[in-house]
């Protein structure tokens, strides 16, 4: 008897309240975390044979239910972090999926070398951007994770492994790419980063007062700037509405800072230790009792006015500390109590961005359900089959969930949805709870779909791969 | 966190006799879709034939923990959904004077504390992941003090009530109601032709009074009926060169 509840990943693996990163959706999910790619392998051929479908996740760092896979199985790859190679010469890092962004950085950074695209945290893993095909605040300029992707190894359901890049296999690559982890596991990427004379950027701040003027003064800085991001106080009304505090940063060329070389040690790119003066660790407590509408507007409007008295400074932050506004304060999404958050992010084409998002804002306002925090990016198309981006904007919004709105704040989600497919916008999987099949349809194209579902026919016939998020969202 | 508590579909393990069969029954008297789960299938047909609106029933020994999970899933599925599960499933097998049985210790164990712990495993991530849902564990008097006449029992009585404290303690937290009820004697199969019982009450009054206490949402632990606490108070404060002298 003793035996015979370790014999299978049905009855024997244990079970995990997971939640999504916004903590507004969980499931209790079979778990496990292989230690090798032998054992990754093992456990898929087990999970294929005992009818349970498999969803990958690395840090948890997806917003929803990306990485939860209620009645089947949720494999951990963060143990699979090796970095296979690394050449300082080239600039061409290859190691396993489960390594995390800051595990890159901290590897490449004294050689001059960074990540050419990160998302707002240092945490998610490389196997989670390249299936999210996340996108970074110079996404303008360089695209997305995907870009700098040279190569990957697929081990599909079938077991075989499969190397693909833009001259192998290309049609797999793309479609692995920003493919949700539905066609098979990565373990192992090969990425080209981007060189660095320096650890810092050159920061610039400036404000702008309406949506007009944000996006005014968005595009006079994309032409000189390696990174744009908006940061948007969603509770300004009518003439204010839109209102931004916009931060543009450059790299340093060679020669162009002094201290070019002591900034690429990696205990130069820490956050700042202590926020205000206090200590980082337990202020998402002191975050809690602001966290609701009338605190949120006081503090989005605290930071645009002390924003704004500093507009048109410039000043000089490492990178980490420009990227990875996410890891300031830790546990911050404590702060949104139990009920948490979704993040809901549009991406809407250039010519109706301006209407589109003056629209989303009013619609809030008008149901009186804010968003917390509203970022701002410009974006540019991409070749990859699942992609999100466009020629256009996006706006990422963070609303607090609460058993009490949750039904009125899915409605409200359902009437933006509305209007952003409308003027041709899209949506973004990683941030994504609320997307119902026809929505997803509308925004990809029945076309595209068609396209990815042939592919994972012919590398996934069983559906191995599967999560909440492709059942809710998939259909 | 103040929703009320709804008991509407529930599995009940052990529910072809006593305390878990008048839980069952009562369940399905309000309303409640109620699956049945015991060992014998003769008394499943029995319990079914007296209360048609058990929709539900199925075979399974809850020492095959292996197909726990499974099980679980199976019901949650054709329910469309758990809010409830009650594990009523026990053993008291005798002790002779004298008589010293791993074999009937570990059946006690196994039936008494494992097969609830398999059951409770799977409630407890499924209801914490939805911030809802009530765990009713039948425990007994019986684990306050090891008793001579009982060990095994006494033993599995007393883990069960701990671990069913653990559990209240993990996720009441999460909105989850874990109740542990704690009879004195009871009028059932397990029960008669013993001596020296006193209080006795029927099975269907322990179960009309777990449910009111389950109904409450306070993942109350409590004496069935409430006198036993007294007793149970005393039986804790007798020190033991004193319990060692009785035949209690």
């Amino acid at each position: 008897m003793s035996a015979t509840w370790a014999s299978s990943l049905r009855t024997g693996a244990s079970l995990r309240v997971l939640d999504g990163f916004g903590r507004s959706v969980l499931s209790a999910c079979r778990y496990v975390a292989p230690r090798s790619t032998e054992e990754l392998m093992e456990t898929l051929a087990r999970a294929k044979s005992e009818e349970l479908t498999v969803a990958f996740r690395g840090s948890g760092r997806s917003y929803g239910d990306a990485a939860m896979n209620e009645r089947g199985l949720v494999v951990d790859t963060t143990r699979l972090n090796r970095v296979l190679r690394w050449e300082p010469g080239q600039g061409i890092l290859e190691a396993e999926a489960g390594l995390t962004i800051e595990g890159l950085w901290r590897r490449t950074i004294e050689d001059g070398y960074w990540p050419a695209v990160v998302p707002g945290t240092m945490h998610p893993t490389l196997g989670g951007c390249v299936a999210m095909n996340i996108h970074g605040k110079n996404n303008f300029r360089v695209g997305p994770f995907g870009d700098h992707v040279l190569g990957l190894d697929l081990l599909t359901a079938g077991g075989d492994l499969i190397s693909c890049s833009r001259e192998e296999n290309p049609d797999v690559f793309h479609a692995v790419i920003g493919g949700l982890g539905l066609l098979g596991a990565v373990v192992r990427v090969r990425l080209k980063l981007k060189q660095v004379k320096s650890g810092r950027l050159r920061v610039l701040a400036v404000t702008a007062r309406s949506m007009d003027e944000t996006f005014d003064l968005f595009e006079a800085l994309l032409p000189k700037s390696d990174y744009v991001v908006g940061w948007t106080d969603c509770f300004a009304r009518r003439g204010n509405l839109g209102r931004s505090a916009l931060h543009a940063a450059n790299y340093f060329e060679a020669g162009e800072d002094p201290d070019a070389q002591d900034s690429l040690h990696v205990e130069k790119q820490g956050l700042p230790a202590s926020i205000f003066g206090l200590p980082k660790g337990g202020l998402w407590k002191l975050m809690r009792p602001f966290t609701n509408a009338p605190g949120m507007a006081f503090i989005n409007a605290l930071r645009f006015h002390t924003a704004h008295l500093a507009s048109g400074s410039t000043y000089v932050q490492s990178h980490v500390a420009f990227a990875f506004l996410l890891d300031y304060v830790p546990n911050w999404r404590l702060a949104y109590g139990p009920g948490g958050l979704i993040q809901y992010q549009i991406f809407v084409p250039h010519g109706g961005a301006r209407e589109c998002f003056h629209d989303v804002l009013t619609l809030c306002q008008r149901h009186r359900q804010v968003p917390y925090l509203g970022v701002m990016k410009r974006h540019r198309p991409d070749a990859y089959l699942l992609s999100h981006a466009l020629d256009g904007w996006s706006m990422a919004m963070d609303f607090r969930v609460t058993r009490r709105n949750r039904a009125r704040l899915w409605a409200l989600t359902q009437v933006l949805t509305e209007r952003v497919l409308d003027a041709g916008g899209k949506f973004y999987f990683a941030k994504d709870a609320v997307l119902r099949p026809n929505d997803v349809d509308r925004a990809y194209g029945r076309a595209r779909l068609d396209q990815f579902n042939a592919l994972k026919q012919k590398l996934d016939p069983a559906n191995l791969f599967a999560s909440d998020l492709t059942r809710r969202a998939f259909g | 966190m103040s929703s009320p508590i709804r008991l509407s579909k529930a599995i009940v393990v052990g529910a072809s006799s006593g305390v878990g069969e008048a839980i069952a029954r009562r369940l399905a008297e309000s309303g409640a879709q109620v699956a049945i789960v015991a060992r014998r299938q003769s008394e499943l047909a029995r319990v079914i034939q007296c209360a048609p609106n058990l929709i539900k029933h199925f075979v399974h020994d809850v020492t095959e923990f292996d197909s726990v999970p499974g099980l679980f899933e199976q019901i949650a599925s054709e329910l469309d959904g758990v809010d409830t599960l009650v594990y009523a499933a026990g053993i008291m097998p005798d002790c002779a004077e004298g008589e010293y049985s791993f074999a009937k210790d570990h059946a006690t164990i196994a039936t008494n504390l494992l097969g609830a712990m398999a059951w409770m495993n799977v409630a407890a991530a499924r209801f914490e992941a939805g911030r809802a849902g009530t765990i009713i564990g039948i425990s007994s008097i019986a684990g306050e003090r090891g008793r001579r006449g009982f060990p095994g029992y006494c033993t599995s009585k007393a883990a069960l009530t701990t671990y069913l404290e653990s559990l209240r303690n993990r996720c009441s937290r999460y909105g989850v109601n874990v109740v542990t009820i704690k009879p004195g004697f009871v009028d059932t199969a397990m029960t008669r032709g013993k001596k020296g019982l006193f209080w006795l009450v029927s099975a269907d009054k322990v179960a009309k009074r777990t449910l009111a206490l389950a109904k409450r949402g306070s993942s109350a632990c409590a004496f069935v009926p409430s006198r036993w606490a007294l007793v149970a108070a005393i039986v804790r404060a007798l020190p033991s060169f004193l319990f060692k002298r009785l035949n209690f």
